[in-house]
């Protein structure tokens, strides 16, 4: 059939994207053994259903969308209601202003970013894994892998306005995970502690 | 053209940084966005404050694939492949 996927052709299209998968699958996991599984279960189920792909379209959100569905189907552990990100009292630019504040002495206005460079890349990791599950998918989608609000809307099956929601919620909460890593390892000052 | 009458100011722009940052306004939004921020280095010092955060977070989450896993990828999908040899279209 025309305009339909040839199946002998997945290998070769679809294995550049295992780095970005398996790193998703690290976040949403939180282990490798299970990434792994997730991993190689999203080839097995893409490679099925590559027939049913049609040329042209997104490769990369058909296989995130793969991922997604095969890890909140058989990953993720019952939950009875959904989980919600408690961000009532984080303000758009969170991040920015309270280093602002804790840094006051600090002159030059790179400061804050300098912060940046002292996380270590577990921290940022360790920053996202502890987003709730839907937050935490949505953020993965728009930060980490650059998708549309639209490609996330279709990749995750819900309305752009709760795509849109969760990425501003999940971003709060990742802004506040950030900043108390920041505190506990010292990077920056303790607001009420002077250390 | 007809966008140049309407000004935004900080905290409309600190609103829609997110958005702006994600690329999802629409061209007049933008530019009106980008204009506020060319005017004003307060918004300025936010804006670069966020767009390093986003390539802190896009640039820091990246895994080294274990070997096994591609070998174990590999020979699944062979094993599926002589499974069901009808979806192969004559030899490779």
């Amino acid at each position: 059939m025309r305009g339909v996927a040839d199946q002998a052709d997945f290998s070769d299209v679809a294995m550049e994207h295992m780095p970005a998968l398996y790193s998703a699958a690290l976040r949403l996991t939180r282990n490798p053994a299970d990434a792994e599984d997730l991993v190689q279960e999203t080839f097995l189920k893409a490679y099925r259903a590559f027939g049913s792909f049609q040329e042209g379209t997104n490769l990369r959100a058909w296989l995130y969308k793969i991922l997604t569905n095969t890890f909140i189907n058989n990953y993720r552990a019952a939950k009875r209601r959904p989980e919600k990100a408690d961000v009532e009292d984080v303000e758009d630019l969170y991040l920015f202003r309270r280093l602002g504040e804790l840094q006051a002495g600090a002159a030059g206005r790179s400061a804050e970013e300098e912060v940046f460079d002292r996380f270590t890349d577990d921290e940022v990791k360790a920053a996202i894994e502890s987003l709730p599950e839907a937050f935490r998918i949505a953020v993965l989608l728009a930060d980490v892998e650059g998708f549309s609000y639209k490609e996330i809307a279709e990749i995750t099956d819900v309305p752009i306005g709760t795509v849109m929601s969760r990425i501003h919620r999940g971003r709060k909460a990742l802004q506040k995970a950030l900043l108390d890593f920041a505190v506990a390892r010292g990077l920056v000052g303790s607001a009420d502690t002077g250390r | 053209m007809d966008s140049g009458d309407h000004q935004v100011d900080c905290s409309e722009t600190i609103g829609r940084i997110y958005h702006f940052l994600d690329g999802e306004l629409t061209e007049e939004r933008r530019q009106e966005i980008q204009r506020h921020l060319d005017e004003c280095p307060p918004c300025v010092e936010a804006y670069d404050f966020e767009a390093e955060l986003r390539h802190l977070v896009a640039n820091r989450c990246r895994d080294h694939v274990p070997p096994s896993l591609l070998e174990r990828v590999r020979a699944a999908l062979e094993q599926e492949q002589r499974r069901s040899p009808e979806a192969m279209p004559g030899s490779g």
